[in-house]
């Protein structure tokens, strides 16, 4: 076997896709090949490195080099110099944005720096599409030992005692819901492992099942043995096709290699997987939902009681949970739950993958410990808030996530101390805003979603989501009156008391948090008619300072409707009766002529 | 049985385990509103979605409110049904649902009989403070159903009838969030799905989003057409139920008012769709028993059972869903359609009217007859043996527009020749009542023995699927009856698989039959009214002189003097009719 | 592919396939670990830096030492090349030069294991940034 020296990690992750990184693996191995260097240098793809800003993305191995933003035709020069000549090419390398200084370790990115990878421990570490790598990695032990050593109610106790909860979204003790799926008498049971991720902007799911699909279906399979099933559904949205192809290799090879199926491991334990594709409607993230449109049936949640656990899917107990959730058991078992219990706060253990994105230096998906705060997430992690620009506030959880401020930055992030603060956990989204953004319209933004996505069941979140979008309009053009927002206070408060599933009881939080955090805001939009961050189209306008215009006429060349007048070298005029608004002029000015009033 | 103790409004209460909020507090007395909830008892329909989110309630140690239908009681459990918190929410999504709802409650079918109307009346709303967009969507104009669905509000009760219930599958919920609403797949008009016109739909409707298509002002013209001779026929079912749209109380037997009513109206003759239920009796009984001779000797090219042909919504759902099997039902027309080729025929002949100057209008507890009437195969030359078909409720509203005083009318009889019924003809109002018809005629004319007992309680009763036999003088007659699609599709497909026993089969569409069909007044899910309305039948029946159809004078007559007898020639010309196979909804999205 | 019938077997073809990736799982966590850099450039490969790095990464396993050895540029002292730069365990990093088969022998021998220092170790006069 070959023994290689060099191993070149190439991402493999969707977003790294969507810039050829699959061609850009191609290249490399034909140029190791050309210079024989195929027995010397291995290049693998992986899954997603999380550094999605800056991808594609190459890890050299072992000298943890980091190149960002890899083209095809960069393959001959990393070849080259970094393979033959040792030398890195330091163009490629990642450029600290605040040091501006090139970061040749991955290590010492700041972006790793606080990061500790459970979930995504093999994600960007080994090739997906290999059972080899994953069982070079313990993969499979947990499951092993598991089966060989531990009875089922063993086996939940060490789930319970990780205090592992639900990654999507509830934060519901994992072993908990085990227990209670165990308990009920019934069979066949099935576990379902919830790939339906809908929240904008999360990927986290996507991300493990395309990194490192053999921990779910491990976990899985650990999973089934403890509640006393051997079937095994993943309701994946078919806008998932790599994460499919994926999983569909994974099982294809856990079942050649007896992982899967009749007398695991010569346990007697049998135990399959089945994929079920979704439409990708949000709520069918809720588990009912999902249940339901597993079976046939319209995608709309149930009430509880009853439980999955006690009639689920075909009417069955079915025990439902989500992608990083399992990610984290094979680990639970190989390293201990006193091991995963000692990382992070007293209520929330072990660790969180959170989608970082909005106006932050480095975009991407970061692992982190329970108990960080959100300023080591967003200004060491995420690298500080993109252009200088001064930080507003952080949305977690998802659209139905609230809307965080400079007062909860040094907070603990946890399950209890996000809910605690008017947001949740969710499932990992985190959107940063920065001065610019006005947060009337992003409640509105969010709330446009939460419109779309509602499946429309019960009243209040049908018809009001639909109304608080509708009065959250009304503030943006400046027609309403602080009467108005009184009503929407109470408005979001009763969805948030009468909803029937967690769409609707969490879908007012980035009104109800906006209206805590940015009362004033709302204020200027309803007394004084203005937009304070200058986005809302109605109530601004632009103007040209006659002081400071030179008569260059490069707004009005611009100007996509002709509303500017004006001779060269004489101060020009916006027609505002005609201008539509879209900002050109005040982006093609040189002078600092355009102002927005 | 285990018992639990709670606390509601701060007084105690035990109930059974699994016992929801809603049921222990109206155990106190306590009314919590409702608006999507339905609860058909008997008919082992409750539909508890927890959709409309009127009915909730506080519960000690809850984060959110919980919807008081849908949530079980727990033992020590403190609730709360009218706190602030409660009554401002409860009020919100009354608001919000008003808010998404036409105001037009003036010139609505359902206005007076609506529960979103009842319960903002109840609620004391007098102001919206939403205003916002409003779901619109086109109507859908069907041969028997009027969906408007700008009216809908959500409660899914439809679509437990339509799937749960009947299994005909049809409605059920479409689109996301605020345009979600209830329809056929791909948004189809009901005229290009499967319905079978039962009107179940109709029934439990809480608003005017599903009506039947209103025919009044067509009979109305009708009437005032000197040159049109206008019939009419009055189903069984309408006399147990009409009184109740008149404040009377349900079961009781308005006959004979009916009858002056309708001649008050200007009908030129009032007749009786009993006297057509005798006359199917005569060609279902005697195709019964052909079948069954020929069956019994052992002849291999009968089918059995026999099945019963009167209801069109079970004819509609078997053209559908039962091809395969469209040589079991009898080929014997439906009471209303043997009436109707009667009145224009022998009747018309009669008196000497053409048809084309004969209106014939039905009275009936039902949808599906209004497109039972169009069918093709029951025109003449393009004139339909029935014009027009109302059902019990427009009815009401046609006598309560005349100024007509309908409780103080004088009791009077039907016309004749065909308003002479027997208490057989009465029956077919309430399931199992067909074939208790059937037996009686058929008994005798196959034994030749007078039966002195003519009460079969055996095949009675509220059960969906109920199976009984009679002993024929040594042969022992297995009959089945199922009432509700659901049920009648169960003893179909043991029919098909071939393992049914039975000789022949009685189906109603309708929960409790015709008593419960689709255009009776609302029954609101009471299935009191229905058990009343049942007995109310049958004290008819009991009350008749004749209770045997074949006893019938003026069908003896009939055959005598124009048909011959059952199935002649005449009478397979006038009153037998044959099944269509219908096609499933195909799907292209264009 | 047969299946794996046991825990036992599981643990087995581990063993077998770990070699696959423990370079990428060492790479994680270089700081417990003997770190060798050998210069990799024009001039190294010319001096023969492709044969010693062989050597070096063969031995060390063949020993059971824990390293990882990765190649790097020209560190700049051309005249006394192949150079390798060998860092211990919380240690500052030590730079030998002229260093061949037996010089990267005795290197393995006396400094890695036992932390004796040999001749040729060539002054470090520079700040890294990385």
């Amino acid at each position: 076997m070959a023994k290689f020296k060099m191993h070149m990690l190439v991402c493999g992750g969707t977003g790294c896709r969507a810039s050829a990184s699959d061609m850009l693996y191609k290249n490399l191995k034909k140029e190791i090949q050309e210079k024989g260097l195929e027995n010397e240098v291995q290049v693998v793809t992986t899954g997603c490195f999380g550094f999605c800003e800056q991808g594609p993305i190459v890890k050299m191995i072992p000298d943890n080099t980091f190149y960002v933003g890899v083209k095809p035709e960069d393959a001959a020069e990393i070849v080259a110099e970094h393979a033959i000549k040792g030398r890195k090419v330091n163009r490629l390398l990642y450029k600290d944005p605040v040091k501006k200084e090139h970061v040749s370790d991955s290590r010492h990115m700041g972006f790793y720096k606080k990061q500790i990878r459970i979930a995504l421990r093999n994600c960007g570490l080994m090739d997906p599409e290999n059972i080899g790598e994953y069982l070079a990695a313990d993969g499979y032990e947990a499951l092993g030992k598991v089966l060989a050593e531990m009875t089922p109610e063993e086996a939940i106790q060490v789930v319970i005692d990780s205090g592992l909860r639900g990654r999507g979204g509830g934060g519901f003790p994992t072993g908990l819901k085990w227990k209670i799926a165990h308990g009920v008498k019934g069979d066949p049971k099935y576990v379902v492992c919830n790939a339906d991720e809908g929240d904008p902007g999360a990927f986290m799911d996507r991300s493990i099942l395309e990194g490192d699909p053999h921990s779910v279906l491990e976990a899985m399979a650990i999973n089934g043995y403890c509640i006393g099933a051997s079937k095994g559904l993943i309701y994946i949205r078919a806008e998932y096709p790599l994460a499919i192809k994926r999983l569909k290799i994974a099982i294809e090879q856990a079942r050649e290699y007896g992982l899967l199926g009749n007398d695991i491991l010569g346990s007697g334990f049998n135990f399959d997987i089945e994929l079920r594709y979704g439409a990708g409607a949000f709520v069918c993230g809720e588990e009912t939902a999902l249940i339901h449109s597993m079976e046939g049936l319209r995608g709309e949640p149930t009430f509880k009681p009853p439980f999955p656990a006690q009639s689920g899917y075909m009417g069955m107990p079915t025990n439902v949970n989500n992608v990083e959730t399992y990610a984290n058991i094979p680990v639970i078992f190989n390293k201990g739950a006193k091991w995963f219990s000692s990382i992070g706060t007293e209520k929330s253990k072990g660790t969180k993958v959170f989608a970082l994105a909005g106006k932050i230096n480095n975009v991407g998906l970061i692992e982190v410990p329970m108990g960080i705060t959100l300023r080591e997430v967003i200004f060491e992690i995420g690298g500080g808030i993109k252009g200088g620009k001064k930080f507003k506030a952080v949305q977690t959880g998802g659209p139905s996530g609230g809307c965080l401020t400079e007062k909860h930055l040094d907070a603990p992030i946890d399950y209890d101390n996000l809910l605690a603060s008017g947001s949740m956990m969710g499932s990992g989204g985190m959107i940063v805003m920065d001065e610019d953004d006005c947060m009337v319209s992003v409640a509105k933004f969010y709330l446009e979603f939460t419109v779309e996505e509602s499946c429309g069941k019960c009243s209040p979140c049908r018809i009001g989501n639909k109304r608080l979008h509708e009065s959250l309009d009304k503030i943006t053009k400046g027609q309403a009156t602080l009467e108005d927002l009184d009503k929407l206070r109470n408005l979001a408060n009763v969805i948030k008391d009468t909803s029937l599933c967690g769409l609707g009881q969490t879908s007012p939080n980035p009104v109800l948090s906006t209206l805590d955090n940015f009362y004033e805001e709302y204020v200027a939009h309803v007394i004084d008619h203005t937009c304070p961050s200058g986005k809302c189209k109605d109530l601004i306008r632009y103007e040209i300072i006659p002081e400071n215009c030179v008569g260059c006429t490069a707004c009005a060349r611009n100007c996509p409707v002709n509303c500017i007048s004006g001779e060269r070298k004489q101060v020009h005029l916006i027609d505002q009766s005609l201008c539509i608004k879209c900002g050109a002029c005040m982006e093609k000015c040189k002078f600092n002529a355009v102002t927005i009033i | 049985m285990e018992l639990i103790k709670l606390t509601i409004d701060n007084r105690t209460v035990e109930v059974e385990k699994g016992t929801t909020i809603f049921h222990a507090a109206k155990k106190l007395g306590i009314e919590i509103p409702t608006l999507c909830y339905m609860n058909l008892n008997d008919l082992n329909i409750e539909h508890k979605p927890g959709g409309c989110r009127v009915c909730v309630v506080e519960v000690e140690g809850r984060r959110n409110l919980a919807p008081s239908c849908a949530t079980e009681c727990v033992e020590g459990m403190v609730v709360k049904t009218n706190s602030i918190r409660v009554l401002n929410s409860r009020r919100t999504v009354l608001e919000l649902i008003l808010s998404d709802h036409p105001f037009d409650c003036l010139i609505c079918a359902k206005s007076g009989n609506c529960d979103l109307q009842s319960l903002a009346i109840k609620m004391g709303v007098r102001s919206i403070p939403f205003q916002g967009a409003k779901s619109t969507y086109k109507p859908d104009f069907s041969p028997a159903i009027i969906r408007d669905m700008d009216k809908c509000i959500m409660c899914r009760r439809c679509e437990t009838m339509c799937n749960d219930f009947q299994t005909v599958g049809v409605l059920s919920g479409i689109n996301r969030g605020f345009e979600a609403v209830v329809a056929p797949a791909f948004e189809r008009d009901l005229d290009h799905s499967e319905c079978t016109y039962c009107g179940q739909c109709v029934a439990v409707c809480p608003t005017g989003a599903l009506t039947e298509v209103d025919h009044t002002p067509q009979v109305i013209r009708a009437l005032a057409d000197p040159a049109k001779t206008v019939v009419v026929q009055t189903a069984p079912a309408v006399r147990a139920a009409l009184g109740e749209e008149f404040g009377l109380e349900p079961g009781t037997l308005v006959t004979g008012k009916l009858a002056a009513a309708l001649r008050r109206l200007g009908f030129d003759y009032v007749f009786d769709t009993d006297f057509a239920a005798d006359l199917t009796i005569m060609e279902e009984g005697s195709e019964l028993l052909d079948r069954l001779g020929k069956f019994l000797n052992g002849d291999k090219s009968v089918k059995l059972p026999m099945l019963t042909s009167c209801c069109p919504g079970w004819v509609n759902f078997f053209e559908h869903n039962f091809t395969d099997l469209l040589d079991v039902p009898s080929t014997a027309r439906s009471p209303q359609q043997m009436f109707g080729s009667i009145a224009k025929s022998y009747f018309a002949e009669k008196i000497k009217v053409d048809r084309k100057n004969m209106v014939v209008v039905s009275i009936m507890p039902c949808v599906a007859k209004k497109f039972e009437c169009t069918r093709e195969e029951f025109k003449v030359d393009g004139n339909p043996d029935v014009d027009f078909s109302i059902s019990t409720r427009e009815l009401a509203a046609l006598i309560k527009g005349s100024n007509i005083d309908f409780n103080s009318l004088p009791d009077e009889d039907y016309d004749n020749p065909l308003g002479e019924s027997t208490g057989a003809g009465v029956i077919f109002g309430v399931t199992g009542g067909v074939i208790e018809a059937a037996v009686r005629t058929a008994y005798e004319l196959h034994t030749k023995k007078t039966l002195d007992k003519v009460d079969f309680k055996q095949l009675r009763g509220l059960e969906g699927i109920r199976a009984a036999s009679v002993d024929f003088d040594g042969v022992e007659i297995k009959i089945g009856i199922a009432h509700g699609l659901g049920n009648a599709r169960k003893l179909l497909e043991d029919v098909r698989a071939g393992k049914s026993e039975f000789h022949a089969i009685e189906i109603m569409a309708c929960p409790g039959g015709c008593i419960g069909g689709g255009g009776q007044p609302l029954h609101h899910g009471n299935s009191a009214i229905l058990k009343a309305r049942s007995k109310a039948i049958y004290t008819e029946d009991e009350m008749k002189v004749l209770r045997k159809s074949h006893e019938n004078p003026y069908i003896i007559k009939l055959y005598e003097e124009y048909l011959g007898k059952p199935l002649s020639d005449k009478a397979h010309h006038l009153l037998h009719t044959h099944y269509f196979a219908k096609e499933t909804t195909h799907i292209d999205i264009d | 592919m047969t299946k794996i019938k046991s825990l036992a077997d599981l643990k087995k073809m581990k063993a077998d396939l770990q070699s696959k990736i423990a370079l990428r799982e060492k790479s994680e966590n270089p700081e417990g670990r003997v770190q060798v850099k050998v210069a990799m450039a024009t001039c190294g490969i010319a001096s023969g830096a492709k044969e010693v790095m062989e050597f070096l990464v063969e031995e060390l396993e063949k020993r059971n030492i824990d390293a990882i050895v990765t190649q790097t540029g020209c560190m700049g002292y051309c005249y006394a090349e192949p150079t390798i730069e060998v860092t211990l365990p919380n240690q500052e990093p030590v730079v030998f030069g002229y260093v061949d088969k037996k010089k990267a022998d005795d290197i393995i021998e006396k400094y890695i294991k036992t932390g004796e220092l040999l001749e040729g170790i060539i002054p470090v006069n520079y700040e890294k940034i990385d």
